[in-house]
């Protein structure tokens, strides 16, 4: 229950964390909250040689509006400071709903954002919000930067396109647009427990009232955070009702892969599925119909 | 500073706890918890689980709340910490929210209670009128194996009743 012997370097400028990471690869890890990394360590999973603490990083934090219609949240950005941020509220409504499911409030005081979305645990809610968002992800090593799509970025259980050199600096959500709503749902066996499953979704009406376009992505329900790209898809241009959730709800049962554990079945987690995405797209639309 | 030695390698840090000034050389890898337990013999923060689920190692760095098993010792170098052992101003007085934990029997074997009160102490300084089910969203991170948290929950109610004053 001790982690093995490591080096460790508090990074005094980005430049430096990153030359470092690149003369060492994957025998280097980032340390940014370490809520999920320390643990690991602690159990001797993982053995890095290196840990680039890059918390002294304090210019990779904090949320900033970016034009009219996105938000960028410095990678470093941790979650007490977004649950604060009223700006975050009224912009990232899906994100402001989610962040109370988010483990407990001591880990939330140390957690980030980057850490978390670097950390790619399928089951984590933030993965599926950017996902649900369609966000982009700000990539920076020594040879350079790249924004890469969320939709690119989770590749599986633990695995990300970061490549060995590169370190998560920002992520960029869209702002939430008028006339739209998102809605957050999991269930978990007890507060702040990982999610049994969790559906994010976003619904963006058109002047008719009908949708124009709708999001749905799923925690805990594959490998990787999962876009129900058929559900989303067959929400288009439809006016949502109890037919449309239902429906909905049918496909996303059908688009998801959940591994099943000793706590719920595969079965259960797809009739969960099915029961939150119904209910989470009928408040979702609820809340566009009035505006917020 | 940092030896370059790729075993034991340790770093010289000052750390600020309950105001008084420490200043150790530490290896890489000695948890928070245990640094504060160990080399400066302050044991009141408890061990629990070591992988931040049971909340009994919560002390307050730089103001707030959080686990210290998830943290490295050498990570506190030129922080703020508060254990337990700040909590009360001095040996004859608790703070009024280790005396209504004691009133209100809100701890049998007290393993978990330095945490709370950790916990607890950070949440009632920044929401100092809070309802029940904000109370048990705060303790939503520590885990008490005794009580079934009511006589918790009853503890900090009267706690922060007593603090407002």
């Amino acid at each position: 229950m001790k982690p093995a012997p490591f080096r460790y370097v508090a990074a005094r400028s980005l430049e430096q964390a990153l030359q470092l990471k690149a003369a060492h690869g994957d025998e280097a890890r980032f340390l940014a909250g370490g809520q999920s990394l320390v643990p690991t360590m602690n159990f001797r999973l993982t053995q890095p040689a290196l840990l680039i603490d890059i918390n002294p990083l304090t210019a990779c934090a904090g949320v900033q509006q970016s034009g009219a219609r996105s938000v960028r949240i410095g990678a470093l950005t941790r979650y007490r400071t977004l649950e604060r941020d009223a700006e975050t509220a009224r912009n990232l409504p899906l994100l402001r709903e989610a962040l109370p499911h988010i483990a407990h409030p001591q880990i939330r005081n140390r957690g980030t954002i980057g850490g978390n979305l670097a950390h790619a645990d399928p089951a984590s809610e933030m993965p599926a919000i950017v996902l649900a968002l369609a966000g982009r992800l700000r990539a920076q090593s020594v040879r350079g930067e790249r924004w890469i799509a969320a939709a690119e970025f989770f590749k599986g259980a633990l695995t990300t396109a970061l490549e060995p050199d590169e370190m998560l600096t920002e992520v960029e959500l869209p702002a939430a647009p008028p006339r739209s709503g998102a809605c957050f749902m999991e269930v978990a066996r007890r507060r702040g427990d990982f999610a049994i499953i969790g559906v994010a979704c976003t619904v963006e009406l058109d002047g008719d009232g009908s949708c124009r376009q709708a999001r749905i992505a799923l925690c805990n329900a594959g490998d990787g955070p999962i876009f129900a790209r058929a559900a989303s898809a067959s929400l288009a241009g439809r006016s949502i009702g109890a037919a449309e959730t239902a429906a909905a709800a049918a496909l996303v049962q059908g688009e998801i892969d959940p591994g099943g554990n000793v706590h719920a079945s595969r079965d259960y987690q797809r009739h969960i599925a099915g029961v939150l995405t119904a209910r989470a797209l009928k408040t979702a639309n609820e809340r566009a119909q009035r505006g917020h | 500073m940092a030896t370059d030695a790729d075993n034991g390698e340790t770093h010289d840090i000052t750390v600020t706890v309950n105001g008084v000034p420490y200043r150790r050389e530490v290896e890489a890898r000695l948890l928070l918890s245990d640094f504060l337990r160990h080399d400066l013999t302050l044991a009141g923060t408890h061990v629990g689980c070591e992988h931040g689920v049971c909340g009994a190692c919560t002390i307050i760095f730089d103001g707030a709340a959080v686990r210290s098993c998830l943290m490295f010792a050498a990570q506190a170098d030129g922080h703020a910490i508060i254990t337990v052992e700040g909590l009360a101003g001095d040996r004859e007085h608790l703070h009024p929210l280790q005396a209504a934990m004691r009133e209100c029997h809100g701890l049998q074997c007290g393993y978990c209670t330095p945490g709370i009160l950790m916990t607890m102490k950070a949440f009632l300084d920044e929401t100092p009128q809070p309802d029940e089910a904000q109370i048990r969203e705060a303790l939503s991170g520590n885990l008490c194996r005794c009580t079934g948290y009511q006589h918790i929950v009853e503890a900090m109610q009267l706690a922060a009743e007593r603090l407002r004053k």
